[in-house]
């Protein structure tokens, strides 16, 4: 029996809640041009839902499962498309960070009174998602890399 | 001493529960000061005047200020966690003896 572990019921618990906290976590974000919360608050949810899992089962057993080579290149993958949908602000329209889609019938369709429509936005909800993606990355791999190491010292 | 404490705790809470009392309703005609900000919306022709929603298309103006107005905030602060993170990771990095 592993050390690390903690018992079957919190297991039982923690395998159930972590889709759970997952999906929320992708609401927060995917909404963040609508309701409260946006990609920085999305992304720290679903980074709970990782430290929930090692506390629950272990850093090592985690660390097998996703490794922090993935997190990290989720990381980055979510800081490149900010930077390229921000540079596009300059050749597709006039300046960094540009919001050209507004107005375009894919993303930026502009809200009515009253209602939200999820393509509304323009490239907000992409930034969201790339920050959302960043965090998530970040701050698990984060956690995995601190609970490993802790784990580490006390040997 | 405690007594002030009590007293101003209650007072607080007091006024917490008597301005969630006073709020408009979600979604109810917004006030001036939002009109100013999130825009003017006119009724009779279905589109916002000005304003932020006209501006940016989103719902959110707290979003629209945070990826919008001020992106390059939010790059500065992407930028911030990267270095914290790249920090750590050196500094935890698994070394291979062998």
């Amino acid at each position: 029996m592993n050390e690390e572990r903690m018992s079957v019921i919190v297991q039982t618990i923690a395998s159930i809640l972590f889709p759970i906290i997952l999906i929320f976590s992708f609401y927060i974000i995917m909404h963040g041009h609508l309701t409260p919360g946006g990609g920085f608050q999305g992304g720290a949810v679903g980074a709970s839902a990782v430290a929930l899992l090692i506390v629950a089962f272990g850093a090592r057993y985690v660390e097998n499962k996703m490794r922090e080579e993935n997190l990290s290149a989720f990381e980055s993958v979510g800081g490149l498309v900010f930077v390229i949908v921000s540079i596009l602000g300059i050749f597709v329209a006039t300046t960094f960070l540009t919001n050209f889609l507004v107005g375009e019938p894919l993303f930026g369709i502009i809200p009515k009174w009253g209602v939200s429509p999820l393509n509304s936005g323009g490239v907000l909800p992409i930034l969201n998602i790339a920050v959302g993606m960043k965090v998530i990355g970040g701050l698990a791999s984060v956690v995995l890399m601190l609970a490993i190491a802790s784990k580490e010292g006390e040997k | 001493m405690k007594k002030i404490f009590f007293i101003a705790f209650v007072v607080f809470f007091i006024f917490m529960f008597y301005s969630a009392y006073e709020i408009r309703d979600f979604g109810n005609p917004p006030s001036q000061m939002d009109d100013r900000i999130i825009g003017k919306y006119n009724s009779t022709t279905g589109e916002w005047e000005y304003g932020a929603v006209n501006e940016t298309g989103a719902n959110n103006a707290v979003t629209s200020v945070v990826f919008d107005y001020r992106g390059y905030d939010t790059l500065g602060e992407a930028t911030v966690l990267f270095t914290a993170i790249a920090g750590v990771m050196m500094l935890f990095r698994r070394v291979k003896n062998e």
